[in-house]
């Protein structure tokens, strides 16, 4: 199911200068604000729930998600390149599984480490706060690779789709319409953080632990699935 | 022996036909699929590489179906158009990836790339290779498993003509160990150099198939029209006339040279210089003046 080969390739370009620079940059940032804000404000549970609940997991983990999911597949698609892959005597899902572990790794690193970092900068992992958000960062990452892979075999303009859904659903209509919320990768992870989380007030989601955890493995499982047959059919256009 | 075989084979892209009821059987050996730009042999090439599933008919290489075969790709070797090929790796590199996606190892790399002579450069990345470079590394890609069936999508664009007969050499070569060579071009002197039998399409239409001398014979058993300038325009135009594979000569002053008429090409080609030489007549310019792949092409399809 794994191609060591694939997986090399994937990475090499996942993680090639300006994406590397696009992806650090992010996790970068809020250490930055996090040491700021500790050295302003002190060591505070609350400030760092909503830093790393506000910055962390609602906008960094879903955007380096993007990248990730999305660069893992989309270049290649685009450009051609692909035909590569696809002309040898390997399962397409392999293909896709094997970018997905791929995709997964990088999203974790850069958003589940910078999270613990982050956190343990500003409280010290106090109240459990920087263990449960990087728990949840961990989970986020492999629900956001998989759907944001999904798309960059689907779609063209995965980037932007995959920005929309990211910064649009997840952080502006899942703060505003409850409903969003239940269909939400941030609510599902949040209620594994609250499993984690010492103060169970600090940490709250509006999904249930059973509820998130199944929709996890659906989203996860049903997108891996379907991108391997999207790219059974992929159709390589000509130039003319 | 490895056969490929197209069997009524359409593809339309929403209210245009691309390749329109094909049928036809590549052999060993190589051959040319030849057709103006745009008149869908990439298409064509993309169905024969199950890139592209057909809109109807089947492709089917010794019987086995192209379309959604991964397994397929143990007998076919792939060199596409497209340029990009993971430029971020050195030849060496992307080959190696190459033959480990087949299960195989850097052996057979290096073999690939020795085949396509490109063992000097293997270690540069490959966004600082030329065109002709490209093209002799995704050829080695394409090599490395020693596929029976080799699909070449325009492999000559952009080559210089060193590099272009190096390539024709390798191709002859693979076509004379019993591999099915097939390769696209719009270019009639490419495919004429290195193709015995050839597919011709136009407009998604097969036009015509089969031996290149009967082809050519087609295209070519018609009045050719050359403007040639020399030293001595009318003793020239004289010294054709005489002879019969020239059919017609017209004195064109505005362009300062002649337009000749000739009915039998092949004659004519030695005729021209040999007549020159024996009157003392330089030749400045000699080029077809209806030559153009198109007009062979609508008189083949009208023929």
């Amino acid at each position: 199911m794994y191609d060591p080969t694939v997986a090399r390739l994937t990475y090499r370009a996942l993680l090639g200068r300006r994406r590397a620079l696009i992806l650090g940059a992010l996790p970068l940032l809020l250490i930055v604000i996090a040491a700021v804000v500790r050295g302003l404000a002190g060591a505070d549970d609350q400030t760092a729930a909503d830093l790393l609940g506000g910055l962390g997991l609602a906008t960094m983990v879903p955007i380096i998600g993007v990248i990730a999911g999305t660069g893992a597949i989309g270049p290649e698609i685009d450009d051609g390149s692909v035909v590569y892959l696809l002309s040898k005597p390997l399962k397409r899902p392999t293909i896709i599984f094997t970018k997905l572990i791929v995709a997964i790794a990088v999203t974790m690193v850069f958003s589940a480490l910078p999270t613990l970092i982050a956190g343990l900068i500003l409280n010290g992992n106090g109240q459990q706060v920087a263990v449960a958000y990087t728990v949840a960062a961990l989970v986020a990452s492999i629900a956001y690779a998989a759907l944001f892979l999904l798309l960059g075999t689907v779609s063209r303009h995965a980037v932007v789709f995959g920005l929309v859904y990211a910064l649009v659903w997840e952080a502006l209509f899942g703060s505003l319409v409850p409903g969003a919320r239940t269909l939400s990768v941030q609510q599902w992870s949040l209620a594994v953080a609250h499993k984690v989380s010492g103060d169970q007030t600090l940490i709250t989601s509006d999904v249930g632990l059973t509820t998130a955890t199944v929709l996890l493995v659906a989203v996860t499982v049903g997108a891996t699935w379907y991108a391997g047959q999207k790219l059974r059919s992929l159709t390589l256009a000509g130039e003319e | 022996m490895t056969t490929l075989q197209l069997d009524h084979v359409s593809r339309w892209f929403g209210n245009v036909v691309a390749v329109n009821d094909i049928t036809m059987t590549v052999g060993p050996g190589v051959t040319g699929l030849l057709g103006p730009n745009g008149a869908g042999k990439s298409t064509l090439l993309n169905m024969m590489g199950g890139f592209l599933a057909p809109s109807t008919g089947t492709v089917t290489l010794d019987g086995k179906a192209v379309w959604r075969n991964e397994e397929i790709y143990r007998q076919i070797g792939v060199v596409p158009e497209r340029e990009a090929m993971y430029d971020f790796l050195t030849g060496r590199e992307f080959v190696v990836a190459n033959a480990e996606l087949h299960g195989l190892g850097p052996k057979a790399a290096a073999r690939a790339l020795a085949t396509v002579e490109m063992e000097y450069a293997q270690d540069r990345k490959i966004s600082t290779y030329s065109k002709g470079m490209r093209q002799r590394v995704k050829m080695a890609s394409a090599l490395v498993h020693d596929p029976s069936l080799l699909l070449l999508d325009e492999p000559f664009n952009g080559m210089d003509p060193r590099q272009r007969m190096q390539l024709m050499e390798l191709l002859r070569r693979m076509g004379d160990e019993g591999r099915t060579v097939l390769f696209s071009s719009h270019i009639l002197e490419e495919v004429e150099q290195l193709a015995r039998h050839i597919e011709v399409i136009v407009a998604g239409r097969h036009a015509a198939s089969g031996d290149f001398r009967r082809i050519r014979r087609l295209m070519t058993d018609r009045p050719h029209r050359y403007l040639v300038r020399s030293s001595d325009d009318r003793a020239l135009a004289a010294a054709l006339i005489a002879d019969p594979s020239t059919s017609g000569i017209e004195v064109d002053h505005t362009e300062g040279a002649l337009r000749v008429q000739a009915v039998d090409f092949a004659r004519f080609t030695t005729l021209l210089p040999r007549v020159a030489r024996d009157h003392g007549i330089r030749l400045l310019t000699v080029s077809p003046s209806d030559e153009s792949l198109e007009s062979v092409f609508s008189y083949l399809v009208a023929a």
